[in-house]
């Protein structure tokens, strides 16, 4: 990743050149970028804004304490934005938390201190905490959805920060909240002081909960993972917000993430987390171009949003439906579970090769909302006149952003919800109202892997029970040879054997997401769902899981219809693409024409919310836009 | 909104209908009827008259076929008359009214208490940091829900009344006289309030929105009261508005075992001696009071949590 040359060079260049006191940078860039001798560096706190040394935070957990955070060291120097990189487990969470002293339960400072402004918050009281939160430190928090009190009005709870600290009387506190919800980008701030937080979409939640980080106008926010659960477009304004904001007041913002690529276009400095360690830190420029630690390397290969950069296995650029089935490069002893099913298989070749595995025409799905005082009734056009088709062994991507359909079109395909209108074809029938035996062969054919492994795998279930479910809902085979078929499933999705007996609590959240593809697999349907199959995943997790499903799709011939927000995932793994605003289809195309030609404005706007650091890199890569001519170097 | 009352009202009557139609079987199916049950109490049967015993039953409508006798009943019951009382022969309208002053202060006093008390046991258990002191206010309640009302009862009346001499064991005088059979019957439905709320305002405090709440500078009281108590408070209102039912069920036990009178009582009473008329009074409005109170109980929702649309017709939410 390091062949990137010419784009390396001008970068720290216009970095320095945005930043408004590009003279202090360098100096303030080298205190951590060599800080791991912590009781050196003690002295320089009172210099900087906060400085952690040595901290370390454990969990009390039922086995004995579990390190999360070890000897950090960390600095934010006034008005800097500083991102704090890491996978999920890595501990970023919850060295942001420990600086404020919010660790969840269980959770201890056990040693280090950090500084901020001249105090060492580690040793301070709860009520002496309570001084600096929200006053002096601005949380921005992870989910915007569930961190406002459903309950209360989303100006009075601006409006608490301010009476808590005193800065505001009860008569001035609600106008100051109106000024800070304007001030955080929310159109009809007065409006939105009245409503409550289910009435607002979860960007404009996002602007409420920084309007409460910044009423106070702390020296610091800390955001933790402030956009992972927003739509992409969402994501960008909010960062450029933040981003904004920071310039404006002069607040320094420590940016949690897992996204390097976020982390590269907003903040000066780096600092990459792994199993409660900082492995490395430095100058943004420097972390990209030349990572010395193997994590920082490897975390900088499977970004999701650099990945658009990242080879593409060729052969995903042409559906292999348009090939005949036996060209296809699979063993012969894996197609046989394929044949299995399908008795039509020998005559595929000939025929239905040709026609596509899923037709779906003009397919509507409304939902009635509740009636309005003395309104009639309403309906909400959820799915409007969709229609597409999915060829056999081909993964057709429905990209969307919450809201704009996609879900909703892939369980009606499933006909887990009923349409209002429209036809589904699956196989050459008619499944549109198909009931009892007929929609029972529809449930065999077509089979479904979800978005959180966590939540869809039964936990009283062993792994065998999990993966052979569907073997005994459809009666197939005996105890002695569905447990074979568990076993040889499992070894297809590269998971060991032994996991047959255990839970699904003993498994991390990959390999639950494999096991769930092994049920999606058990029967050998023709057709997969995926519902944002790796967007609960780490990054690198995410890689792995995407190129298994590449492999048994090469092998088994199998189709997926593939729902995802993330483009870069969609690049990686779709043959098609469909994508989809306000449930319609507003453009469908192969993969590489749609992101490197898109013909509508939503497409675009889709390409341009990844962070502008990828696309740069993208657009200075040789082939210019061809990221496909680096080609076949995938791991 | 009106809609919607309107509907609630429609179903109720529904149910009270269902709740009369039901009680009419269960006590048709009985075996005997209730003349020949007044007139053996006390004295030899075999010395009635049997001639006066049909003219007996043919003034109570008991020698008609059983759909005759429940048209002619539910008829008169939709006029508000719902017979007069066997045993006693004053019209169960009034009977009901009479006794219904004592039950009401009986039970609305020991549901205030048990709101109370159960309430602040589960906000002082998940208020404190005191780990015993939370876990011993924790067990409190399953101990309250498992112990028999009549026991607790007796328990009550030996400690105050007979050792003590604080409170009266028995009667209907005053306010003193409603001390011990309120707490004893506020005791069960406390022990649930508390569980339930205590249950979710664990959960309430686990929640994002409270970390926020922190991470503004908010102290425990405001974090507890101001933020997660509301949120926790729904379920709890779900289930006082079930303990009413419960609470009626518990006084028949808690007005014998005091010597109250009031509505526990005077069903007791009309049970054993198959005065079906009053029987049937009670069981419509008990089912009356239920419904009214759930129906309150849903109203007062949306109130509580903006999210809770009270008119809502959609079937099934977008996913």
């Amino acid at each position: 990743m390091t062949d990137h040359g010419t784009d390396s060079q001008d970068r720290p260049g216009s970095r320095d050149g945005a930043s408004p006191d590009g003279a202090s940078t360098a100096g303030a860039d080298s205190i951590p970028t060599d800080g791991h001798d912590g009781d050196h560096d003690g002295d320089h706190a009172g210099a900087g804004l906060l400085a952690i040394r040595g901290l370390s935070v454990s969990y009390r957990t039922r086995t004995g304490p579990l390190p999360a955070v070890q000897g950090v060291d960390l600095d934010v120097e006034p008005g800097e934005i500083v991102a704090l990189v890491g996978e999920s487990g890595s501990g970023k969470s919850t060295l942001a938390h420990a600086i404020v002293g919010l660790l969840p339960a269980g959770g201890h400072i056990d040693a280090g201190s950090v500084r901020f402004g001249g105090r060492d918050l580690a040793t301070l009281s709860e009520r002496e905490l309570r001084a600096i939160r929200g006053a002096r430190i601005g949380l921005v928090p992870q989910d915007p959805t569930v961190s406002l009190n459903p309950v209360k009005r989303i100006g009075v709870q601006v409006a608490e920060v301010l009476r808590i600290h005193r800065l505001a009387t009860r008569r001035s506190a609600p106008l100051e909240a109106v000024a800070l919800l304007e001030r955080a980008g929310l159109a009809e701030p007065e409006i939105r002081a009245r409503q409550y937080p289910h009435e607002l979409s979860g960007g404009m939640r996002q602007r409420a909960l920084i309007a409460i980080a910044i009423a106070a106008q702390p020296k610091m926010i800390i955001a933790d993972e402030p956009t992972s659960a927003l739509d992409v477009t969402v994501q960008r304004l909010i960062l450029d917000h933040i981003q904004h904001l920071a310039d404006e007041l002069g607040t320094a913002v420590l940016l949690v993430t897992h996204d390097l690529g976020v982390a590269a276009d907003r903040a000066r400095r780096i600092a990459v987390m792994s199993q409660g360690r900082i492995v490395e830190s430095g100058p943004t420029a420097q972390i990209l171009d030349s990572p010395r630690d193997p994590y920082t390397q490897r975390l900088l290969r499977s970004a999701p949003s650099l990945a658009l950069i990242r080879a593409i296995p060729p052969a995903r650029t042409a559906p292999p439906a348009r090939t005949a089935p036996p060209a296809r490069t699979a063993p012969p002893a894996h197609a046989v579970p394929r044949a299995r099913t399908s008795p039509s298989a020998a005559a595929e070749p000939s025929g239905a090769a040709e026609r596509p595995l899923v037709v779906v025409d003009n397919l509507v799905k409304e939902f009635p909302l509740p009636r309005t005082a003395g309104g009639s009734a309403r309906t909400l056009r959820a799915v409007s006149d969709v229609s597409f088709t999915v060829n056999r062994g081909e993964t057709l991507a429905l990209v969307g952003e919450s809201g704009s359909g996609k879900s909703t079109t892939a369980r009606l395909v499933l006909r887990l919800v009923d349409p209002t209108a429209g036809r589904i074809v699956l196989d050459g029938d008619d499944v549109t109202a198909a009931r009892g035996a007929r929609l029972r062969r529809l449930r065999r054919q077509a089979q479904i892997i979800y978005q959180n492994p966590y939540a869809s795998l039964d936990p009283r279930f062993s792994i065998k029970e999990v993966i052979t479910e569907p073997l005994r809902a459809f009666g197939v085979g005996d105890r002695a040879s569905r447990t074979a078929r568990a076993r040889d499933l499992l070894d297809r999705v590269a998971l060991p054997a032994s996991v047959l007996e255990r839970r699904p609590a003993e498994l991390s959240g990959g390999q639950r997401q494999r096991v769930a593809i092994a049920r999606a697999l058990a029967l050998a349907p023709q057709l997969v769902v995926c519902d944002e199959p790796v967007s609960a995943l780490d990054a690198s997790v995410q890689a792995q899981v995407l190129e298994l499903l590449a492999e048994l799709q090469a092998d088994t011939g199998v189709a997926y219809l593939f729902i995802s927000h993330d483009l870069a995932v969609v690049r990686q793994i779709a043959h098609r693409v469909a994508v989809m605003r306000a449930g319609q289809i507003v453009e469908t195309g192969p993969t590489d024409d749609l992101f490197t030609s898109p013909r509508h404005d939503y497409t675009r706007a889709l390409l341009e919310a990844i962070p502008r650091w990828s696309q740069q890199r993208q657009a200075a890569s040789p082939g210019d836009g061809k990221p496909t001519g680096i080609g076949g170097r995938h791991t | 909104m009106r809609r919607y009352v309107i509907r609630r009202l429609a179903q109720a009557a529904g149910v009270l209908w269902a709740a009369y139609t039901l009680s009419f079987l269960v006590l048709d199916y009985l075996p005997g009827d209730p003349v020949s049950a007044m007139a053996g109490a006390g004295m030899d049967s075999s010395a009635i008259d049997p001639a006066r015993l049909e003219e007996l039953k043919g003034q109570y409508g008991f020698d008609k076929p059983v759909l005759v006798q429940y048209v002619d009943y539910l008829g008169s019951a939709l006029r508000g008359d719902f017979g007069d009382s066997v045993s006693t022969g004053r019209p169960v309208t009034s009977v009901i009214a009479d006794a219904l002053p004592q039950t009401l202060q009986l039970t609305g006093a020991a549901l205030l208490l048990a709101t109370l008390l159960g309430g602040g046991l589960a906000l002082v258990a998940t208020y404190t940091s005191q780990r015993w002191l939370r876990q011993a206010l924790l067990s409190l309640p399953s101990l309250g829900v498992s112990i028999p009302t009549f026991w607790v009862g007796l328990m009550i009346v030996q400690l105050f009344s007979f050792r003590l001499r604080l409170f009266p064991a028995f009667g209907n005088d005053g306010l003193r006289g409603l001390v011990l059979p309120a707490v004893t019957l506020a005791v069960p439905t406390g022990a649930m309030v508390a569980q339930v709320l205590a249950k979710s305002l664990l959960t309430a405090l686990d929640e994002p929105y409270v970390q926020t709440a922190r991470a503004k500078g908010a102290g425990r009281a405001r974090v507890h009261l101001g933020h997660a108590l509301r949120n926790a408070s729904l379920p709890a209102l779900t289930v006082i508005g079930l303990l009413v039912g419960q609470l009626m069920a518990n006084a028949v036990v808690i007005e014998t075992v005091f010597a109250r009178n009031g509505l526990g009582r005077i069903t007791a009473a009309a049970v054993s001696v198959q005065d079906l008329p009053v029987v049937q009074g009670v069981v419509v409005f008990g089912a009356l009071v239920f419904v009214l109170v759930n129906l309150v109980v849903d109203l007062i929702y949306p109130l509580l949590d903006p999210r809770v649309v009270v008119a809502a017709t959609v079937r099934r939410s977008p996913a």
